[in-house]
């Protein structure tokens, strides 16, 4: 790693100063050296690595069913979104099909993942920019989700849910009604928060106009997700290349074209109340029948995927989570290569921090929604 | 295939080893000189979007290879372009001057695989310490000789093979 502290930078008049590895506002142990003059900031050099865990190679140690674990410890805040890029990697090589039963439940479990980790985005993100009540409300509505989350699979944060060829249980009874309340009772304050942090003078100062991305920057540093949707990218996964059974549902994809980050607070507020009606057309249309694909209810452990290689992607809370899978006929896999939207999202940070004041730096970081997690692997 | 992949096939016809496909996505191998320039000729056709680069160590044949997802946004087509390099000589034209997404997925690739990616501006390892040793993506790297990161008097990171060092 270069130090930064060089007498070049001092000799232009600017200040090297170290934000992070551990700043609140950084969210996680992602270290920003920035070179500011005054206040305001001229250089932005982000240093990465600091929960690397070698997932990547964990994964080729262990046989397939293994890196389901792992996996979801790689984005710690949308578990799930991780889970099902390589569970449909690896059905999609080894020419497995999951029963339609288990195909709505992933979908299900995906939306509620994907308004949990929404929540957790909205709450710190208030509490970047001082609006401290947006914590409290969304780590509260979030409670609600995570104990349904842990009614299905046993666990709050890490499910190990999801099978190759289905899911590992069937929803326990009365979880469909739990899970229906749940919904309307997080649609009703969605409006809620809307109205507080819309109406909120230093929620809408600090973000209109701050940190705008336009469309032809987001395409070409690779950002994608709701970061992407606020700059005008009218693309999601979920409707344009349909995966598991969102084909049969109906939603709308929120586009903002203002690029700034108050756009990509609107986006991922609207994605939130449109899981909700994914999540409600699909328990009312939930079909019966297995969860597991005949034949696999044991000795999936054994699993040999052909020779062969693979590039999945699906839509997660922060974007374009894909899985390159490389078997070799095997029961390891030879190559999985993690393509983490974080990762590229923060690639784009030095650009947009550039220029802007230390606070739109907090807000700039904050609208990101960046996990750390997701992006050292 | 369609109409723009095959555009690109017969410009660079000489330049391509290998195709196929991959559960619907074309796939084109090529040799590690025309990377460039087909690269420029498939932004020009409208892959404008890079979204994944993969290092893969291939100790059969002796090399390292790149695999390139490509996609357009406009015509909603997928490309997958790979490309191979010799352990001897583990170099590849950057590609960060059509995609700036390269800029970082080129230094995680070098830094976990050991691809050097030439006229990359500023290649660095990138989740690893700097003084770290060896590619943990390849297949021979040595899992049971742990390092271990500490500071010197100046405050640059070091590398030991003790865990006691440095402390």
């Amino acid at each position: 790693m270069t130090e930064p502290y060089t007498v070049e930078a001092q000799s232009k008049d600017l200040l090297v100063l170290n934000m992070g590895p551990q700043h609140p506002s950084t969210h996680g142990v992602l270290r920003l050296i920035l070179k500011i003059d005054g206040e305001i900031v001229r250089e932005v050099q982000p240093v990465i690595g600091y929960l690397h865990r070698g997932m990547e190679k964990l994964a080729e140690l262990g046989r397939y069913p293994h890196f389901i674990i792992e996996c979801n410890r790689a984005d710690y805040v949308a578990s799930y979104a991780y889970e099902a890029a390589y569970v449909r990697a690896v059905e999609e090589l080894a020419g497995l099909q999951a029963p339609p039963r288990a195909q709505y439940i992933r979908v299900i479990c995906l939306e509620l993942d994907r308004i949990q980790s929404h929540l957790v985005w909205l709450g710190t993100f208030g509490l970047d920019l001082g609006v401290l009540n947006a914590f409290w409300y969304g780590f509260r509505e979030r409670e609600l989700i995570l104990s349904l989350q842990q009614e299905l699979t046993g666990v709050r944060m890490h499910p190990n849910y999801f099978r190759f060829g289905g899911v590992k249980a069937d929803l326990p009874e009365g979880w469909t009604d739990k899970a229906r309340r749940a919904c309307d009772e997080i649609e009703r304050k969605l409006d809620e928060y809307e109205e507080f942090l819309a109406q909120s003078d230093t929620f809408v100062m600090r973000t209109r106009g701050v940190g705008v991305l336009t469309k032809e920057m987001a395409i070409d540093w690779g950002v994608t997700g709701p970061n992407a949707r606020a700059s005008g990218v009218d693309f999601d996964l979920r409707r344009d290349e349909p995966y598991f059974a969102y084909e049969e549902f109906e939603f709308t994809i929120p586009v903002r074209t203002e690029g700034d980050c108050y756009a990509r607070f609107e986006v991922r507020l609207e994605e939130m109340r449109q899981s909700v009606q994914i999540i409600r057309q699909a328990l009312a249309r939930l079909p019966h029948g297995p969860i597991l694909q005949k034949g696999w209810e044991k000795g999936y452990q054994f699993l040999m995927a052909p020779t062969g290689e693979h590039y999945t992607r699906i839509e997660g809370p922060r974007g374009e989570v894909g899985i390159y899978l490389i078997g070799d006929g095997t029961t390891f896999p030879y190559r999985v290569k993690m393509r983490s939207p974080c990762f590229q999202n923060l690639s784009v940070l030095p650009e947009l921090m550039r220029n802007t004041l230390i606070a739109d730096l907090v807000a700039i970081n904050g609208s990101f929604d960046l996990v750390m997690g997701c992006v050292d692997r | 295939m369609n109409a723009l992949v095959a555009e690109l096939h017969k410009e660079f016809a000489s330049q391509i080893e290998e195709t196929g496909e991959l559960l619907g996505k074309p796939v084109v191998r090529l040799r590690r000189d025309a990377l460039v320039p087909f690269c420029r000729a498939a932004k020009a056709q409208g892959f404008d979007y890079l979204a994944c680069i993969t290092g893969v160590d291939r100790p059969q044949e002796r090399s390292l290879e790149a695999i390139y997802n490509l996609y357009s946004y406009e015509h909603l087509q997928h490309l997958i372009v790979k490309t191979r390099c010799p352990y001897d000589d583990p170099v590849l034209d950057s590609v960060s001057s059509i995609w700036k997404s390269a800029l970082f997925l080129e230094r995680e690739t070098f830094d976990l695989v050991g691809i050097r990616f030439r006229n990359h501006p500023d290649l660095r390892r990138i989740l690893l310490p700097e003084p770290w040793q060896g590619h943990p993506l390849r297949k021979d790297y040595p899992l049971e000789r742990e390092q271990f990161v500490s500071k010197d008097a100046q405050g640059r990171d070091v590398v030991g093979f003790d865990s006691t060092e440095g402390w």
